[in-house]
């Protein structure tokens, strides 16, 4: 437990060490800020709710979310200290786990500090603050689904730009899933069963019941199941080709 | 201990090691020569635990690096090849940051801590961060985090690449403090650093182990090992060549005419040396130099590594 501990704090700290952390941080405010007050008409419905900020998350994590992880396991590969760091006394899954927190931690603490737009909607009305809890826990979840996906295809490769890419085609796959772009490539020629079962990937279905307050269990354990395969993957990955 | 048994490594079709056994009791330093693509590094990184054999088995400390590799690499030190690091990191940082995963506290923290930054001389740059470091800061912080828990086995890939030559004196004399009771392996281009720092030396080449020798021993087996080389102020180096070719000790006499030195090689084991000295003050030379040759560990690792006979 204590190396994961001690890979968390270094990885977090390595976000702060360089302008990333800055950068995204406000990149993020502003961007989820002008999604919500120009293309949500935040103002204009006249509601007291927070619809119009969840419902960008996805679209704005597609992009944001691969820019964090790219370096998780990729920058190690190129600069040859993964190496060092597998050859300490931890195993690949402390490794694994320490990063991916590290990184999942980052995104939350950027999700925090949207809580101006919080205040905002208290301000000018009275909002269902639960459904607002369970939405703000819809988008950490929907953040550490696309980073655990990032984690693997960062162990895949030594070049942070194609990790970018590769992260943003696959989250954006899961994202839709569950829409027509994705299944009707699939109808037609697979059994309604592999269809189905493609479609209930959607990582945008299961967030978006989230994001209206609805806490369904099964949303949860989707996102818990779906970040524990990907981390452990990402540790298969690593075993195959450390080396390479 | 280090103990490897039949050790292997392929990448696709090439073998990069190949059947390797090797056993490395405490006390030994032991240096591994060989080419470039020889196997060492492949060799190192499985005895570090990076990369899996493909057939074989390795232990260290008594623990498999298959079955349990944080045991092993518990009590083991590895500086790997190029000493990479955490650019984004101070120095102190970075050796805090491994001293933690070493589960290193309290009073020995602290004292390893001004163990190795006094050792390796890295007070003037704890504050700085690894990507600004010179190569020679940036080995001397590699080897300080392979000794920052004090290991009993200590794993270093070219530990002296990049150093100048003070630096490279003082990383030997480091080795040599530690030698002591502790299993030393490293892998050099240097000959002779293996002559200063190890007692035993290991030369393999495409992934086979060719050698396995004292440094003395591997000496020894030079061409030239108690050969005897002069060179003359003046007169004619052709007639003396002659003069001690006619030696009854002498095998062969050999003249390098760019600097007009003469080597003689001896028959057998008895030392020529008393034999030529007796014979230019005979014969009155007028000698520039007369020395006995230890014996060349180039020509032996190239005689080795080529596969010609020494």
């Amino acid at each position: 437990m204590s190396q994961i501990r001690i890979i968390f704090k270094r990885e977090l700290a390595a976000y702060f060490s360089t302008p990333l952390a800055f950068v995204f941080i406000v990149i993020f405010q502003l961007l989820s800020g002008a999604f919500t007050f120009y293309l949500g008409n935040f103002f204009a419905r006249g509601q007291a709710d927070l619809a119009s900020f969840f419902s960008f998350h996805p679209w704005l994590y597609l992009f944001l979310i691969p820019a964090i992880s790219m370096r998780l396991w990729a920058e190690e590969r190129s600069s040859g200290s993964i190496e060092l760091l597998l050859c300490l006394p931890l195993t690949l899954w402390q490794a694994t786990l320490g990063k991916f927190l590290a990184a999942w931690t980052f995104s939350a603490i950027a999700l925090a500090l949207t809580f101006p737009i919080w205040i905002t909607v208290n301000y000018l009305g009275q909002p269902d603050n639960g459904a607002i809890v369970t939405a703000y826990l819809g988008s950490l979840l929907l953040a550490g689904g696309f980073m655990a996906i990032g984690v693997c295809i960062s162990a895949a490769t030594r070049n942070q730009v194609i990790a970018f890419i590769i992260t943003i085609v696959v989250c954006f796959l899961f994202l839709l899933s569950g829409f027509g772009l994705v299944l009707d490539v699939l109808h037609g020629w697979l059994p309604q069963l592999i269809v189905d079962t493609v479609a209930s990937f959607s990582f945008l279905t299961h967030f978006q019941a989230l994001s209206k307050g609805v806490i369904d269990l099964r949303d949860i354990v989707f996102f818990a199941v779906l970040i524990a395969s990907w981390l452990y993957a990402s540790t298969i990955v690593l075993n195959l080709k450390k080396a390479d | 201990m280090i103990k490897t048994e039949n050790l292997t490594r392929r990448y696709g079709d090439l073998v990069a090691v190949d059947s390797l056994s090797i056993t490395v009791e405490p006390g030994e330093v032991l240096g591994f020569l060989g080419p470039n693509g020889a196997g060492k590094t492949t060799t190192m990184r499985m005895i570090a635990g990076f990369i899996a054999p493909s057939s074989g088995t390795v232990s260290v400390c008594g623990h498999s690096l298959t079955a349990n590799p944080v045991a092993a690499q518990a009590c083991m030190g590895y500086l790997p090849e190029g000493a990479p690091g955490y650019d984004e990191m101070t120095v102190q940082g970075f050796l805090r940051f491994i001293a933690d995963i070493r589960g290193l506290s309290g009073d020995f923290r602290r004292s390893r801590m001004g163990d190795v930054i006094e050792r390796l001389h890295l007070a003037p740059v704890l504050r700085q961060r690894l990507e600004t470091l010179s190569k020679g800061f940036r080995r001397r912080v590699g080897l300080a985090q392979a000794i920052i828990h004090d290991p009993q086995v200590l794993i270093l890939d070219e530990p002296t690449d990049g150093l100048d030559p003070n630096q490279k004196q003082e990383v030997r004399q480091l080795i040599q403090d530690m030698a002591a009771d502790k299993i030393i392996v490293i892998s050099t281009h240097i000959l002779e650093e293996v002559d200063a720092v190890c007692n035993r030396v290991m030369i393999i080449a495409r992934g086979r182990l060719l050698a396995d020798d004292t440094p003395d021993g591997l000496i020894a087996r030079s061409r030239y090992h108690n050969a005897v080389s002069l060179s003359l102020v003046t007169g004619s180096v052709d007639e003396i060549k002659n003069d001690i070719a006619a030696l009854p000790r002498v095998a062969s006499v050999e003249l390098d005419q760019a600097t007009g030195r003469v080597t003689a090689f001896p028959a057998g084991d008895q030392p020529l040396l008393p034999d030529i000295s007796r014979l230019a003050s005979d014969k009155n030379w007028n000698l520039k130099e007369l020395h006995l040759e230890s014996g060349r560990m180039e020509e032996v690792f190239r005689s080795i590594t080529t596969g010609h006979s020494a």
